[in-house]
């Protein structure tokens, strides 16, 4: 029952390249199990039978949603003759955060572990790759790197998580306790007996908590990636001058990522600590000029793929087909509605308006006359603070391993309920229930060997 | 006072002080090996004597008592010998925590093992009292008794238990004493404190006997044995097994508020309470007052009244342990259910005694501080007639194989319960007397009492405990296990009436296509037994115990191979080596805490430093690095 460092085995992932820049990314992986993992989450050729050292084409499939990722080359690379001289998987994928992301998930959810840092150059020193000079560098690293990735760890790891983490693993300890009880003191008639019933109950609540967890999950993306948002509305109604606004110098953080199909320009802003990722924003500066290729088309999509949607109405005209168009696509979505042109007289009709928009808040702005952005900005910033406070709980999953934790723990919860569907005893069926347990430790670093016999012997009254 | 005149006596190759379940089986093992061997104890009629519950086995340590057998120990065949009683528990719940208990009859067992250590060549038994060691420049040489005596030895193996300068308690009353009134051994401890060991004191207890005669069993439920033949050797047959007519009962009977009251008033002579007991005791083995504090809201606690033996009517009260002074044990005695006229002829009592910090031991059981002495049993901060055997067995291997010049042996904690336990004392010591659970291992469904003799036949074999012609019939049966599972593997079960009949039976569906016969006998409900109806039998037939294996083996495939996956990784661990020599001051980065640890305990392999707390990820790294530098650099 005891936590086991046998970590130096495991099969570990890390994305290689530095995020965020170039027009591809690498996300690498090594162990003896690579081949296993990158199976379950690729589709093409089979790659346990390809010859070593090739670089072979296909794509990136979730396995429990089966939606493709990335369009992607992997490179396999059989050890001893490797970097680490183990199983080497070198996936190339398109370079945005977010797919490159979403792969090194699956590697984790599959059963690879985060990679600590310097671990592949470690694994090659031990492995007798690089020589002593070169060891010194590594000890460096491991060290300057193990302080600071510890700090970051400890910062991700808010006390709410940290809280929420610790009340699981005690309902799951509380649980175990019993059934050892039952085991080890089998003649004991004052303790309720764990059956099966009551050990699938637990797992299935915890499971359920658990997954509610990992729905945050999305929204500490959201934290790390940027909020995805559109600016949506008709020709010349100032999508262009909003942009611009946006990305003014002093406040734009501008990379230009790549994304998955090459044609969309991904660009970051930071507006009042909210981190937004502008979508299609080539689409807005196609648009504006050529009037004719409009396509409400082009803006379904870009509303489709945004969180936030900004729809811009023009004041100073009535409200056009298209205008009602885009308003019932954001139906439903977090968006802003913005009249905008507010420097010229007022042509639209509010009556309409409101009704179209319900109770949601009207924002008056004049972007040409620098007029009622500041509320715009505080708009943006009280949608996205607000919608993270609303949700059921104020934990935010941002940190990767602790989502590939989650995950884990949930799928061995999954487990112990597979195991009593069919049949199987309950001291077997503990087995996937304590991994829970202790991936769930992983993540708040309590590995305390003795915890389920202090539990024992705390609850139970025992002896001779 | 006169001065004893010493004297040179024999010379042998391994000496055991303390003839208990640790020194038994060490005893044996040396001897089993060729070794020369003396056993030195204080009382001959106290060889292998059970001083607190008479019963052997039981989850856990049912499993030790296999695992010995599997490596050639005594103490499975002993007690087959000499069962009142045998229960298989846990029955309801998995292959790997079923557990086999026998009630001992305590005297016979006491007799039998003490007539095999008279039997068996190279082994000589003798009484008298160790009270120091000959150490030679860290090597231990031999020992002196307190008759003069000087026995010189290559290996010493010390399994001292509760005589260690043992103290008994009742209420008021404390005096010097080992186990049931017996001299104590008061000289041997400061000597081993001289020589640098670090002591610490340790209190465990036992409860009241009864006269059996004076019990009302009308008012107790009884608890019979098992009719379905158990033995804990691999070499008993089911022919030999008792009828359960012939097994005795145990009986079930519980305090109440009455015998709380009793107690509660009498706390301020608890000698638990009054801050007299100075050892620290086991959780686990609570005394009476001690759960009736702990656990107030209790209304009553279990007890079970067991015989000691066919020729005794003393019973042992379970559940009973205390030191409360005499009379307050009676008058509680006589609150209880069934025993309201009973008369005592025992008072329980606490016992004090010393231990050897496990830390100052490696995992073959071996001292860090003195070359060819071994400790093993109560001495190491353990509890449990088992727990004593499974370290005698592994002490005595040892010690023999030093004196041999052969290279030591160490169970890991994939191989055995034994090599669970022994990590635990040597990686992570103990704070309370040790007790084996279920729950302190982490492959239990690799470490079943099933498969014992699968684990470690092969090593009892190797070292020279497990006879040829013994080994020869075991693998006969893995060949014959390992064929009927690859034949079930191969044989197809077509979909017929019988099939469908004995599916509907049981509430399935009936079979469309064919089904392979092991993954038919994967189904919860279906027993091997079932299975030979539809398929042809084997060339041999099975033996119960070989048919079980089957069943486990391909019915929890899954989990097993889950576990042995585990124990793979483990194993890699396990055989990166830590040098020796290895200076802790010079590793640049490794916590403090985690330097001290390391610097304390001095692991032998990676594996085992990583099971140290307060070891973390970061400094395993630096010191698997700086273990590979030191390779590089041939310094290591």
């Amino acid at each position: 029952m005891t936590v086991m460092q046998t970590t130096e085995y495991d099969t570990i992932a890390a994305i290689s390249t530095p995020p965020g820049e170039g027009a591809i990314s690498i996300v690498r992986m090594s162990g003896e199990e690579s081949l296993e993992v990158i199976a379950k989450i690729f589709k093409g050729k089979n790659l346990q039978d390809v010859r070593s050292h090739t670089i072979n084409y296909g794509h990136i499939v979730d396995p429990e949603t089966n939606e493709e990722i990335d369009e992607v080359m992997v490179s396999v690379m059989r050890g001893p003759k490797t970097f680490t001289r183990e199983d080497i998987i070198e996936i190339n994928c398109h370079g945005g955060i977010v797919p490159t992301n979403k792969i090194l998930q699956l590697l984790l959810q599959n059963g690879a572990r985060l990679a600590e840092p310097g671990e592949f150059t470690k694994r090659a020193f031990l492995h007798g790759r690089i020589d002593l000079t070169q060891a010194e560098s590594v000890m460096d690293l491991i060290r300057a790197k193990t302080d600071r990735s510890m700090k970051v760890a400890l910062n991700q790891l808010d006390g709410n998580l940290s809280k929420l983490i610790k009340n699981l693993r005690q309902d799951i300890l509380d649980t175990l306790a019993q059934v050892e009880v039952n085991i080890d003191y089998p003649e004991y008639d004052d303790v309720e007996t764990m059956t099966t019933k009551i050990l699938k109950e637990k797992a299935t609540e915890v499971k359920a908590q658990i997954e509610e967890l990992l729905r945050t999950a999305n929204q500490g993306k959201i934290m790390r990636d940027g909020l995805a948002t559109a600016i949506v509305g008709r020709p010349n109604v100032g999508k262009s001058s909003l942009l611009n606004y946006l990305l003014h110098e002093d406040k734009a953080i501008v990379t230009d990522v790549a994304g998955t199909t090459r044609d969309v320009i991904e660009e970051y802003v930071n507006i009042r600590d909210v981190p937004l990722k502008l979508v299609d924003t080539a689409g807005i500066r196609d648009t504006e000029d050529k009037v004719e290729k409009i396509g409400v088309e082009r803006s379904r999509k870009a509303i489709e793929k945004a969180d936030l949607v900004m729809v811009l109405l023009n004041a100073s005209e009535a409200l056009t087909s298209e205008d009602r168009k885009l308003l019932e696509l954001t139906q439903g979505k977090k968006r802003i509605v913005i009249l905008n042109k507010t420097d010229l007289p007022r042509k639209i009709d509010m009556a309409e308006v409101k009704q179209l928009v319900g109770s949601e808040e009207l924002l008056s702005t004049s972007v040409l006359k620098n007029d009622g952005l500041d509320e715009l900005e505080e708009q943006i910033a009280k949608m996205f603070f607000n919608g993270i406070e609303n949700s059921q709980t104020t934990v935010m999953l941002t940190n990767s391993r602790h989502i590939a934790l989650l995950h884990q723990a949930k799928d061995s919860l999954q487990s112990v309920l597979d195991g009593i569907e069919s049949g199987m005893p309950v001291d077997l069926c503990q087995i996937d229930m304590t991994d829970a347990w202790d991936d769930l430790g992983e993540i708040t670093g309590d590995s305390y060997q003795d915890e389920l016999l202090d539990q024992l012997f705390s609850q139970f009254c025992l002896g001779k | 006072m006169q001065e004893i005149k010493q004297y040179a006596g024999k010379a042998y190759d391994v000496i055991v002080v303390g003839a208990g379940h640790a020194g038994c089986e060490a005893a044996l093992a040396a001897a089993r090996m060729g070794n020369k061997t003396l056993l030195m104890t204080i009382n001959l009629e106290m060889v292998a004597f059970m001083p607190c519950n008479p019963s052997i086995g039981g989850p856990a340590k049912g499993i030790v008592v296999r695992e010995l057998d599997a490596l050639g120990g005594e103490m499975g065949r002993n007690i087959d010998k000499t069962y009142i009683q045998m229960r298989m528990l846990n029955t309801g719940k998995g292959p790997a925590v079923r557990a086999l208990r026998a009630q001992a009859d305590k005297r016979q067992y006491s007799i039998e093992m003490k007539h095999t250590l008279e039997k068996q060549e190279n082994l000589t038994l003798r009484q008298g009292i160790v009270d120091d060691l000959i150490v030679e420049d860290g090597v231990v040489k031999g020992v002196i008794t307190n008759t003069g005596a000087h026995y010189s030895a290559k290996s010493v193996v010390l399994t001292t238990g509760t005589a260690a300068r043992g103290k008994i308690i009742i209420g008021e009353l404390m005096y010097s004493s080992g186990p049931n009134n017996t001299q104590p051994s008061m000289k041997l401890s400061g000597n081993l404190e001289k020589l640098g060991f670090e002591l610490e004191r340790f209190k465990t207890g036992t409860p009241p006997r009864v006269d059996g005669n004076t019990i009302d069993y009308s008012k107790t439920d009884e608890q019979p044995g098992d009719k379905e033949p158990h033995h804990f050797s691999y070499e008993s047959r089911d022919e030999d097994y008792l009828p359960v007519e012939k097994q005795l009962s145990c009986w079930l009977t519980y305090t109440n508020t009455d015998t709380h009251a009793i107690i509660h008033d009498n706390l301020n002579r608890a000698p638990m309470f009054t801050g007299v007991i100075e050892g620290v005791g086991p959780r686990y083995c609570p005394s009476i007052e001690d759960k009736i504090v702990r656990f107030a809201d209790k209304p009553r606690h279990q007890l079970f009244l067991e015989p000691e033996g066919r020729e005794t009517d003393e019973y042992y009260v379970q559940g009973l342990s205390t030191s409360m002074p005499e009379e307050v044990q009676q008058e509680f005695v006589h609150s209880i259910d069934g025993l309201e006229n009973a008369e005592m002829m025992r008072p329980g009592y606490a016992i004090e005694y010393d231990v050897v910090s496990p830390y100052q031991l490696r995992p073959t059981l071996e001292t860090k501080l003195v070359s060819g002495l071994y400790t093993a049993g109560q001495t190491n901060g353990t509890s449990g007639y088992e727990e004593a055997a499974g370290q005698g067995i592994v002490a005595g291997i040892n010690a023999g194989r030093h004196a041999l010049g052969q290279d030591e042996i160490t169970l890991k904690r994939s191989d055995a319960y034994i090599g669970v336990m022994i990590d635990d004392l040597v990686t992570k010591g103990t704070s309370e007397p040790y007790r084996l659970l279920t729950s302190r291992a982490e492959y239990r469904l690799i470490l079943r009492h099933d498969n014992a003799d699968l684990r470690l036949t092969d090593l009892g074999h190797k070292i020279g405990l497990v006879s040829d012609e013994k080994y020869a019939q075991f693998e006969t049966k893995k060949q014959l296990i390992e064929a009927e599972i690859s034949r079930l593997a191969s044989i197809r079960i077509k979909p017929n009436d019988k099939v469908n009949a004995y599916l509907t039976e049981h509430g399935e569906h009936e079979l469309k296509d064919g089904i392979l016969a092991s993954d038919f006998l994967k189904r919860p409900y279906v027993k091997y037994k079932d299975l030979l109806q539809f398929i042809p039998a084997p060339k041999h037939a099975l033996e119960q115990q070989s048919i079980e294996q089957i069943e486990i083996q391909l019915k929890y495939a899954g989990y097993i191979k889950k576990s042995l996956h585990k124990v793979e990784k483990l194993k890699k661990m396990e055989a990166k080596k830590i040098p020796e020599r290895i200076d802790y001051a010079a590793i640049d980065g490794i916590a403090t805490e985690a330097r001290q640890k390391l610097e304390k305990i001095r692991p032998e392999t990676l594996a085992q430093a990583g099971r140290i707390s307060g070891v973390n990820p970061a400094d395993m790294s630096i010191l698997a690095v700086y273990i590979e530098q030191g390779k590089i650099a041939k310094i290591g």
